[in-house]
Parts: structure tokens; C-alpha cells; sequence
């Protein structure tokens, strides 16, 4: 069963290697996104500073929001979630694979890209490495929760839209918290209960999101 | 082959789906022995592929109860999973991954034993050359893709084997072969449950119908 889990993360990863442009894609909107701040906003430091982690933030949510529609269209459109339905393992660790695996895919590329962007926001040393780890430890809860509305808008005309209603509210806690993170380590003050209560967050998504969205995933596949 | 070989185990109670509003079947019962063949038979639009899917527990029957091994399906779930092989009406390959990939894959998920040469060998044996083994199965035919399905579950372990139309898009060497592949896992006490239009012959196989759609003939007599 353990071994499954981690095929199915293999399989996974190996068809977004095959499918390579949805991740560069995902990575070229978040860059174009953040990078487009300045020219609105305007090239002056300290206000591009004060505004650096809510605008990364909301780019990466933005960013998380576009990939999550295909995290069961695709196995839905040719019949293979049936497959993974009837896998021997329960279908919350099944789902739990998935959302390993997007994770893989959206929230460590961008945490790794962020720090570069935090660079065009006059961010240098300790607070791009503060968005680095608030975005590795917060975009594992976006993942899990991102699931649960992936599958229960799957197969809806217009589903989409529909997910970025149900789910772009559920991310305002990891938004706060994740902001707050950069913001305290831009004025120098302590960051450590931000990232830890980000974490909680992630923790307790990765939990209570399998349970969710494999109630939703029976629903869908009737 | 089992000691009771006429134990029933696969018991299908009054069954009943409906789309909708509209009921497309009701008590729908039968009870398969190991080494027995259900046929399900009827025009399109009767309920074959959601019987099938609500065999499998993919849907849920609107009333009744599927029972394996004298169990509800709905308490066994990844117990019964790992005795089920289930083709359905979409192929489910992976059209970005290869067939040896996509079928090496339902053989380590399936936790049979990772013979590693057995995912060649059944995909040769249904007629892919080894060339167009390693091809992105997107590429392939309509035919050829039914087939990478079905490869996946014609040499694996699985005791019950439930599939929606196997033979569609099969040329009729493919079908000589799949249903003889059938016929054999029958013989050796194993169970399964097809719909098709297609009258293909199963040599030596204890084979019963249920026609859906008819009334009154909802339930399998047996012959």
C-alpha cells in the first residue's frame, strides 16, 4: 500500500515530465504576475518593499488556483480515475498522492522561484529566504484544500470559475499568515510564529483534505 | 480450482439504477459460482454499463446490495479491489505515457508481484509490437489503445474480471485472442462479467445472460 503510494507519485511526476509545458507555464504566469507590479505601482523601493510579500503571495495562490482545475480533469476526461478509484488502497491515500504531487509540481517550483522575484522588490538576505520556506511550508495546505474543490467541480460545465469561488476564500488563513511571515522579516521582527502556524495549516489540510475530497471524488465518478 | 466450486461468489441482490428519472433497471439478482461467465445483454441505453459500474461499487445501486465472496462490496472496498480487474467504457491509458508504462504501472499498483517481464509479454501477446510498446500511447489506434486496456487485465491475478464492450474496436484476431483469454480464466475458476453486442464463442465456459430491458426477464435463469 506503501509502495503504491509512492508509484503514484511516479506516475504523477513522470506525466508532468511528459507534459512539461504546465509547469513552465504555471511558473512563466507567476514570474509575468509579480513582474508586472512594478510597472503599475512604480519604481520606488520603499513601497515596493512594503508591498512585496502580499503581491508573491497572491500570485502564487493565483498561480495554485490555475493548476488545480487538471488535478483530476485529466485522469477524469480518459477514465483513468476509475482505475485510481479501484486501486487497491483507499482512495483517501490515493488522493493524498495527488495532492503529494502537485505540491511537487506548484507549490516547490514556486517557493524556489520566489526568492528571485523578492530581488525585483529591493528584498535582499533574510526576508527572500523567509519567502522561500513561507511558501514551501503554506503551499502544501493550498494543495489540499485546492483538491477538495478540484473534486467537487469535476466534470461541471464552467468548473473552473466555480473553483476559484469555492476555493480562493478557504486560502485567506494561509494568505495572512504567509504575508505576515515576509512582512515581520522585512522589518526585522520575529517570523518564526508565522512559519510555524503556516505549517499547522499545511499539517492539518494534508490531514482533513484526503478525507474531503474522496467524498467528493465518489460523488463525481457516479 | 476451489474445493466448493458452486458456492456463489459473486451475488448481485435486486439491484435497481436509475438516470435521473427514469429507471433503467430493477431487481436485478444473480449469483455467479466461480467458473461461471455473465453475459449482460440489451439495446443500448438499457443500464449495461451502469450494472457493470455498480458492480464494480463505482456507483452506487439505487436499491439492492453486490456481495463478494459472501461480503458487501461497500465494507470489503480495497479488498475487493484487489480481486476485481474492471475495463470500462473509456480505456483509461494514458495517452503522455507509453503501453509498457501504462500497463507496468496497474501491474506494480495491483501489488501482484513486479514480474517485470510480464508487461512486454502481455502487451506482445495482444499484438503490440515491441516498437510500438515504447510509443506515446496517444498516438496509437483507437484498437490498439482498447487493447493496451485490456492488457492490463487479461494477465494479471485478479479473480473477478467485470468489463464494459471489451471487444469494441477489436479487430477479430484481437477478439479470437481476448476471448479466449477470457474462456481460460473461467476454466480456471475464476469469474467474470462482460456486456457486449458481439456473439463471440467462449470454448468450455458455463455461461449465463441477463438480458437487461426486457421485462420480466430481468433476473438470470440458469440454462
Amino acid at each position: 500500500m506503501i509502495s503504491g503510494f509512492f508509484q503514484l507519485i511516479k506516475r504523477e511526476l513522470l506525466l508532468a515530465v511528459r507534459r512539461r509545458g504546465d509547469v513552465l507555464s504555471l511558473l512563466v504566469f507567476f514570474v509575468i504576475v509579480v513582474s508586472l507590479f512594478p510597472f503599475g505601482v512604480g519604481p520606488e523601493l520603499e513601497t515596493l518593499r512594503e508591498i512585496a510579500s502580499g503581491v508573491v503571495w497572491v500570485a502564487a495562490l493565483l498561480a495554485t488556483m490555475l493548476s488545480l482545475s487538471r488535478l483530476f480533469a485529466n485522469d477524469y476526461a480518459d477514465g483513468a480515475l476509475e482505475q485510481l478509484v479501484l486501486l487497491p488502497m483507499p482512495l483517501t491515500l490515493m488522493v493524498l498522492a495527488k495532492i503529494v504531487a502537485h505540491w511537487l509540481l506548484t507549490g516547490l517550483p514556486l517557493a524556489l522561484v520566489a526568492p528571485l522575484l523578492g530581488l525585483q522588490y529591493g528584498l535582499t538576505g533574510v526576508p527572500l529566504l523567509v519567502m522561500s520556506l513561507a511558501i514551501a511550508a503554506g503551499s502544501p495546505a493550498l494543495s489540499a484544500i485546492g483538491a477538495i474543490g478540484a473534486a467537487l467541480t469535476l466534470g461541471l460545465r464552467g468548473g473552473g470559475v466555480l473553483l476559484s469561488l469555492l476555493v480562493l476564500p478557504l486560502f485567506v488563513p494561509i494568505l495572512i499568515f504567509g504575508a505576515g511571515a515576509v512582512d515581520a522579516a522585512v522589518h526585522g521582527a520575529a517570523f518564526g510564529a508565522h512559519l510555524l502556524l503556516l505549517s499547522a495549516c499545511s499539517i492539518a489540510a494534508l490531514v482533513l483534505a484526503p478525507l474531503a475530497s474522496a467524498a467528493a471524488l465518489r460523488i463525481a465518478i457516479e | 480450482m476451489s474445493p466448493q466450486f458452486d458456492f456463489p461468489m459473486f451475488v448481485a441482490q435486486d439491484l435497481a439504477a436509475a438516470r435521473g428519472e427514469r429507471t433503467l433497471f430493477s431487481s436485478v439478482s444473480f449469483a455467479l459460482a466461480p467458473g461461471e461467465l455473465l453475459e449482460v445483454t440489451g439495446a443500448n441505453g438499457s443500464g449495461k454499463t451502469t450494472l457493470l459500474r455498480v458492480l464494480c461499487g463505482l456507483m452506487q445501486p439505487m436499491a439492492g446490495a453486490v456481495h463478494w465472496r459472501g461480503e458487501d462490496i461497500r465494507a470489503l472496498r480495497e479488498d475487493y479491489h484487489r480481486d476485481l480487474a474492471y475495463v470500462g467504457h473509456l480505456n483509461g491509458v494514458k495517452g503522455e505515457l507509453t503501453p509498457l508504462e501504462n500497463v507496468a504501472f496497474a501491474r506494480a499498483m495491483a501489488a501482484q508481484g513486479d514480474d517485470a517481464a510480464s508487461a512486454p509479454l502481455a502487451l506482445s501477446t495482444l499484438g503490440l509490437t515491441t516498437q510500438q510498446q515504447r510509443l506515446p500511447s496517444k498516438v496509437l489506434s483507437q484498437g490498439q489503445k482498447r487493447r493496451v486496456a485490456l492488457a492490463r487485465a487479461l494477465f494479471g491475478r485478479a479473480k473477478l474480471w467485470i468489463f464494459d464492450e471489451p471487444f469494441a474496436a477489436l479487430d477479430a484476431g484481437a477478439i479470437a485472442l481476448v476471448a479466449e483469454r477470457i474462456s481460460a480464466h473461467v476454466r480456471g475458476g475464476g469469474v467474470a462479467v462482460l456486456s457486449s453486442h458481439q456473439d463471440v464463442p467462449f470454448d468450455g465456459v458455463q455461461r449465463r445472460q441477463l438480458r437487461l430491458g426486457a421485462p420480466a426477464s430481468a433476473s438470470a435463469a440458469r440454462p
